[in-house]
């Protein structure tokens, strides 16, 4: 399919759901810079335009404007100058991002987890995740969103979530200081913890996990044969060798969704996989409350053709959070708009290519 | 487009990730090969006891036979590559295509190869310091009247390889035949030796399931070392480093090889000089094996620019030559910033490149290629940041040094060939732990006997001997 010949239908959807992006937009941008209800970080930031973000921004395109979101400003307080005045007395949670060195980036949160939670849910197939059904999170959890969003998810879905925690910033530590037997005795501390529970509560059918974890537990016990019935998996970066590994050989049938999420964004869905299109991972964000787009990484004004690789460009619309044109660490595949996602969409993320400037030196 | 599988115990397995490695000279995709994930190699890896239990039952004798009918097999037969045959012109071709080495340095690889195989038994019995081979197959023995028992000290071994040049396949090849499964991990742009090797050592009646292949990153090559018993490991520097407290591995990294004068034999410098050139430029100078070094108490700068002038001879020439003496190399970009390293060390005062006046540029194009031609580097002091330096074609630093002052002022240095027939140095030179494999005399030192030890034994690292009695009467 190209999108010179998109079918009738899907044109008049993609059509439809640009429109709501647009007014969405505009919503989202009045709420955040409405001096009564607007968020102290982008009142400020007004300030310093000579245009009126409430006027001039009348779509989605127009928020180029805006230039690229600094990952910086969410670095470093006072984190309250993100929440806005119009939530002012709700309480407010803080997750963080990164943080192996330095400061970490923190994004404030009162229900935008809850609300990307649930609207996943309802993608999730209830034979897979049957309703009632208890939950094992087997991942980061601290200061990190996913705790509180895999959790929100089960109780959504009327279970209880059991938790391990995995401490990613040591396992990231314990990489660069070469300790890499530590870092396996870790991994085996958290199986370890993960298995005790998984044969200790029958109603535990539901997983969350991350791609490495979901390897390690597979390598100790088979999760069909204990009761699990499906795997959510992310956290990290997956390539389609590994979806189709996890398919064939991990999980013996328990249903497979991966995921990329992050703090930032929230959470976006995956096309099913298919050995048709080599298991390739297709990921639509969750519009009109964030975008993700594929953009030229010399000009990240310019959104690349569909099939054509780019520097993954990620847009937040939510009146918790407000973040115009970031540009993530990742690259993709810009993919197209499909009946039950009429919006662009990614393929296969991963980090972005550096171009490597080692020397070998030696002849071994 | 020639695709090249994963083999998971002998079985191909086509991935969905496929690294597709360029031709060096048209820079377009050349092969596709199947990359393993890490999980992957990390499942398979749960189970290596099936395959070492399989191996285990044949006689070492018949794995020397094996050894012995692959050989011609590796050298002039056409094997399987990928589904579909391949001829040894193919391979010669192909081999060169990705890694730019002259066809001519593939085919004498090939017959290294080949001897090795051809000469198991010789090669075991060298490693193994004439243990009769039988008792590998029953595990205990008698050896001029004393009970011995050997056991492996791992299920498998796991080797990460390189890309420089496919003689160095030879050093795994006698694992096989000390009855121990092989968990390969190939280099990215030389998948085709190993694959050639397995090939025709099934072909000749190996058991399909003693091979693995796992073409992968770095995180795959970890997982190989991290869950085999035993492993090998061909790097640089900051590879080899990352795995230096693990008893477990064997490294090798760059070798620092060095033809070495005494004060005997110093100021007859000139009798040696094809010694020294061939153990510089022998092979391209891709070889660990290649002297990167020449030191002499004097005759420093007659010495360099004698060795100037005989490497400024060497140009390059099409791939199919026979005479080619040196490669382009496959990634044009590692070729300019290896040349501006050394301009950058040459910044540092004591050091001069001979060979520039005679050469002209270092780095040169030819038919569309990346060379770097010959480099003689004349060192005023062995503490100059260019005297004990490596790199992937024939370089090398000229350096006086006292006699007394070796072989401690040569740092670790692979192979030393020792011109000096002084008892009292050479006693010195014996004593070395910083020396790996010594030569005596005018022997180059890329010239390799395959039944001695490099880089450690083999059986060594393979096998463990335990104390052992028994009450009971032989079978």
């Amino acid at each position: 399919m190209s999108s010179t010949t998109l079918a009738p239908d899907l044109a008049a959807r993609m059509e439809a759901s640009r429109r709501e992006l647009d007014a969405w937009t505009r919503e989202v941008v009045e709420w955040h810079f409405n001096p009564d209800t607007g968020t102290p970080f982008w009142l400020e930031y007004a300030k310093t335009l000579d245009w009126d973000p409430r006027r001039e921004i009348q779509g989605y395109a127009d928020l180029d404007r805006f230039g690229n979101f600094q990952d910086e400003w969410l670095r470093g307080g006072p984190v309250r100058r993100w929440v806005p005045k119009g939530y002012a007395g709700r309480p407010v949670y803080t997750f963080e991002t990164g943080g192996s060195t330095g400061v970490p980036k923190s994004r404030i949160s009162i229900d935008d987890f809850r609300i990307d939670y649930e609207a996943f849910s309802a993608t999730l197939p209830d034979d897979a995740f049957p309703k009632g059904a208890d939950w094992l999170s087997v991942g980061p959890t601290g200061p990190r969103r996913l705790r509180l969003a895999v959790e929100h998810l089960a109780q959504h879905r009327g279970g209880i979530c059991f938790l391990v925690d995995l401490d990613p910033r040591w396992v990231i530590k314990l990489i660069k200081m070469g300790e890499l037997g530590m870092m396996e005795r870790y991994k085996q501390h958290v199986i370890d913890q993960a298995l005790t529970l998984l044969r200790a509560h029958d109603n535990i059918q539901c997983l969350f996990t991350t791609p490495k974890l979901l390897e390690a537990l597979c390598e100790k016990v088979s999760l069909k044969k204990i009761g699990i019935k499906g795997v959510f998996c992310g956290g990290t970066e997956m390539t389609p060798q590994f979806c189709r590994f996890a398919t064939e050989e991990l999980l013996d049938g328990v249903y497979f969704a991966p995921t990329y999420g992050n703090t930032l964004m929230g959470l976006a869905v995956h096309k099913p996989l298919t050995p048709e299109n080599g298991y390739a991972i297709v990921y639509y964000p969750p519009s009109p409350r964030a975008m993700i787009e594929v953009v030229d990484p010399e000009q990240p004004n310019r959104i690349v053709g569909y099939g054509e690789t780019g520097r993954v460009r990620l847009t937040t619309l939510t009146k918790e959070f407000f973040m115009p044109r970031f540009l993530e660490r990742d690259e993709a595949e810009r993919e197209e708009p499909y009946e039950k996602y009429p919006w662009d969409g990614v393929r296969n993320v991963r980090p972005f290519r550096k171009l490597s400037t080692s020397v070998v030196e030696g002849v071994y | 487009m020639i695709h090249i599988p994963v083999l998971r115990r002998g079985v191909p397995y086509r991935s969905v990730e496929i690294a597709r490695t360029v031709h060096h000279r048209t820079r377009e995709p050349f092969v596709e090969i199947s990359q393993a994930n890490s999980g992957l190699i990390r499942r398979d890896l749960l189970d290596q006891e099936t395959a070492a239990r399989n191996l285990a039952q044949f006689k070492v004798a018949d794995l020397i036979a094996i050894c012995r009918r692959a050989a011609p097999l590796f050298l002039e037969g056409t094997l399987p590559l990928g589904g579909q045959p391949q001829t040894p012109q193919q391979y010669v071709e192909q081999l060169s295509a990705t890694t730019g080495m002259p066809h001519v340095m593939v085919r004498r690889n090939m017959q290294k190869i080949h001897g090795v195989m051809a000469e198991m038994e010789s090669v075991l019995t060298g490693l193994t310091r004439n243990l009769d081979l039988g008792i590998l197959d029953t595990g205990h023995g008698s050896v001029e009247g004393h009970a011995v028992s050997y056991f492996p000290r791992g299920r498998s071994l796991g080797v990460v390889l390189p890309n420089n040049s496919p003689g160095v396949h030879s050093l795994w090849i006698p694992a096989f035949a000390l009855k121990t499964p092989l968990i390969l991990k190939p280099g990215s742009a030389e998948p085709w030796t190993p694959y050639r090797i397995v090939a025709a050592l099934v072909e000749a009646g190996a058991p399909p399931e003693a091979f693995s292949l796992y073409p992968a990153d770095h995180a795959g090559a970890g997982e190989i070392l991290r869950n085999t018993g035993r492993g090998m490991l061909f790097g640089d520097v900051s590879a080899t480093r990352a795995w230096g407290g693990d008893p477990r591995i064997e490294l090798h990294g760059p070798g620092y090889s060095k033809v070495v004068l005494g004060e005997d034999c110093a100021d007859d410098w000139e009798k040696f000089l094809d010694v020294m050139v061939e153990s510089i430029v022998a092979n391209g100078g891709r070889s660990c094996v290649n002297a990167s070094g020449v030191w002499t108490p004097r005759h420093g700068d007659a010495i360099a620019a004698a060795l100037a002038e005989r490497l400024a001879r060497i140009q390059p020439k099409p791939a199919d030559d026979e005479t080619a003496a040196i490669a382009p190399f496959a990634d044009p970009s590692v070729a300019r910033r290896i040349s501006a390293m050394i301009d950058g060390g040459l910044d540092e005062p004591g050091a001069s490149d001979l060979s520039a006046p005679l050469r002209g540029e270092r780095l040169v194009e030819f038919q569309g290629c990346s060379y770097l031609l010959p480099t003689v580097v004349r060192c005023a002091s062995p503490d100059h940041g260019m005297a004990n330096r490596e790199f992937l074609f024939p370089f090398v630093s000229v350096v006086e040094a006292p006699q007394a002052a070796m072989p401690e002022v040569l740092g670790p240095t692979l192979v030393v060939t020792a011109l000096s027939a002084d008892r009292a140095f050479q006693a010195k030179l014996l004593a070395s732990p910083l020396v790996g494999r010594l030569n005596f005399g005018p022997i180059p030192t890329i010239r390799i006997s395959w039944d001695q030890p490099h880089e450690g034994n083999l059986f060594d690292h393979l096998y463990a001997r335990r104390a052992f009695q028994s009450a009971y009467a032989a079978d």
